[in-house]
């Protein structure tokens, strides 16, 4: 990437912390060896113990009751994966059915649509115009049958953030086992398992400046699921598997290096550009909730202009962003969560998504403000919409 | 740093030619919505001795390939006759534009479509068209000819999607070779739709995929 790109693209990935990779080298080129039973060489029990170590720095972040409630996985996928097609494996024959809401991840959809085909009912809950998940209906459709209630904690493309204590409260209600994939929140929204009632939460490391490849699945003690990956007693015999040792450790340096004053810095910047592109840009339209929204999320409409040309725009400008627009997605449909949120395709192609990072700063996002202004205008003057209603 | 685009379309999608809209024009066409991602209008000012284009502009709401055929076709079209303008076809526009990705295809289309329809528009006010022809599988399928397959850049009739036309009473049966949850299916579908329900006597367009024969 070029030294003076913007990158907007945090919800995508970020970049790796240096004292991440630093505290990661050892473990390729001399603390190689594999984190072996407490009886190993020594090379083995030091691979351990900082396995371990990791493990327990990032499950006390969680508020975990125990360190052995974290399994770690290759990342958020994977992790969701295995919350749902292994939590609907323990409970085969017994209950059959699970709900997701309908702007979840890729990774829990399309688990819930493999699962659907294999017999279970699923209930896909609808979102408000926020993308508030329908607790109303979640009251409805859940019974003594559900197994699994699987909402994110924040949504990835326009920041709203659940009010997952009240959608715990309804599913605790019922017996069900409750997941959340709180992979863009974790670090940037508090999220307390002490208090609050989860069985499983997925969190991953690239999203906060930690390295890519590797992630986890919280399992609250006694929580019903089949083991994952078979090959081996790893990971208290849930997945098997050689560890990643080097990857929970940087994902422990980066759960560290984390600090709670990010988050208000990331909102001061996100409130800056969205005021700033509301107030520049006429006809501009914020997608997702203003408040209870993730500190680093942007995503907004410019009438009359497409997402990606004004991407391209914007690239050839130097700043990195995405768009919700069909000709940018790879089956050239409009974003689902737009259209689960009830945005028009107009809405969905025109959207735009800046998504911030503790490395961004003010003055880039005065330059991002003013460089959209400029290739929105470029467009709308192509554009053979809205220029009637003048 | 490797641009899906050509320099050709990049240049041309910064600095589009041809942009904006006739003072006086004769004839004016749209193709597209914002419903489907891509618009363009079209305008042409024709001498209507030589039947040549005399002037021509457009205006897109679209992605850069759009933009840039856009502006290809109607630097392309400038001074030609009706007839010569007719036959600048997309490939035409991808050859001058040093190529455009395979599933980027259908957004230039739309763009050739709306010269040809901006054409046709000022024919048949100029009293220039021949009689309504009834539709029969035969039409439906050189309509379909403007769908692309987004998986080859080439359309579903000539990749062989299509398995099945059937024309009944005004009502369009197209049987498309793919599975209903496939990547492409529902925009494939939206874009058989949008070519066949402008027909002037097709009432209904039904699209079907493997699971609903």
């Amino acid at each position: 990437m070029h030294e003076d790109m913007i990158y907007m693209d945090n919800a995508a990935t970020t970049r790796v912390e240096p004292a991440v990779v630093e505290a990661m080298l050892p473990y390729f080129t001399e603390k190689y060896a594999v984190a072996s039973s407490q009886f190993s060489h020594s090379p083995g029990i030091e691979a351990r113990e900082a396995l371990e170590a990791s493990r327990a720095t990032i499950a006390k972040a969680l508020g975990a009751r125990q360190a052995e409630e974290l399994v770690f996985t290759s990342g958020e996928t994977e992790s969701n994966n295995w919350a749902l097609k292994g939590v609907a494996r323990a409970f085969r024959g017994k209950k059959n059915h699970l709900i997701v809401s309908k702007i979840e991840s890729r990774s829990v959809l399309d688990s819930a649509k493999a699962l659907e085909k294999d017999g279970v009912r699923v209930t896909y809950l609808d979102v408000d115009g926020d993308g508030f998940a329908n607790l109303d209906q979640l009251r409805e459709s859940i019974t003594d049958d559900t197994f699994l209630v699987s909402i994110q904690q924040a949504n990835e493309e326009v920041g709203t953030i659940q009010d997952i204590d009240a959608i715990a409260e309804i599913v605790k209600e019922r017996g069900a086992l409750f997941h959340t994939d709180a992979s863009q929140s974790f670090r940037k929204v508090p999220l307390n398992l002490s208090e609050t009632p989860l069985d499983l939460v997925t969190i991953t490391a690239h999203l906060i400046h930690g390295p890519k490849g590797v992630g986890a699945l919280y399992v609250r003690e006694g929580t019903s699921i089949a083991k994952w990956m078979h090959g081996g007693f790893m990971e208290f015999d849930m997945r098997g598997g050689v560890e990643n040792v080097p990857g929970a450790v940087g994902f422990a340096k980066a759960v560290e290096m984390t600090v709670g004053p990010q988050i208000g810095y990331m909102s001061a910047l996100r409130d800056q550009l969205i005021d700033g592109l509301l107030e520049r840009i006429p006809k501009t339209e914020l997608n997702g909730p203003r408040h209870r929204r993730l500190p680093n999320n942007v995503n907004a409409s410019f009438h009359y202009a497409e997402g990606e040309s004004t991407l391209l725009h914007l690239d050839m400008m130097g700043i990195a962003v995405v768009t919700g627009s069909a000709c940018f997605s790879r089956s050239l449909e409009p974003s689902y969560v737009m259209m689960a949120m009830g945005k028009t395709h107009e809405i969905a192609h025109g959207s735009i998504r800046y998504s911030l990072s503790r490395y961004n700063t003010e003055q880039e996002v005065e330059r991002v403000i003013e460089a959209t202004a400029e290739v929105i205008e470029t467009l709308r003057r192509i554009s053979p919409l809205g220029k009637d209603e003048e | 740093m490797a641009l899906p685009y050509s320099e050709k379309v990049i240049e041309h999608f910064k600095n589009p030619h041809n942009v904006g809209r006739l003072e006086d024009y004769d004839a004016k066409a749209t193709e597209g919505s914002p419903a489907c991602g891509d618009m363009v209008t079209l305008y042409l000012k024709v001498d209507d001795k030589t039947q040549t284009i005399e002037d021509v502009s457009f205006e897109s709401y679209g992605c850069a390939s759009n933009i840039a055929t856009g502006s290809i076709i109607t630097e392309l079209a400038k001074g030609k006759t009706l007839d010569e303008a007719r036959k600048i076809s997309w490939k035409t526009a991808a050859e001058e534009l040093g190529g455009l990705p395979a599933v980027k295809v259908h957004c230039s289309v739309l763009a050739v479509d709306t010269l040809r329809a901006a054409i046709k528009n000022y024919e048949e006010k100029h009293g220039l068209v021949e009689d309504k022809t009834e539709t029969t599988p035969d039409v439906v399928i050189k309509r379909l000819r403007h769908v692309m397959n987004p998986l080859k850049g080439l359309d579903i009739v000539r990749t062989n999607l299509v398995k099945d036309v059937s024309v009944d009473n005004g009502r369009v049966t197209v049987r498309v070779d793919l599975p209903r949850d496939h990547q492409f299916a529902s925009n494939i579908e939206h874009e058989i739709e949008e070519r066949l329900e402008p027909l002037w006597d097709v009432s209904e367009v039904h699209v079907l995929f493997n699971e609903d024969v």
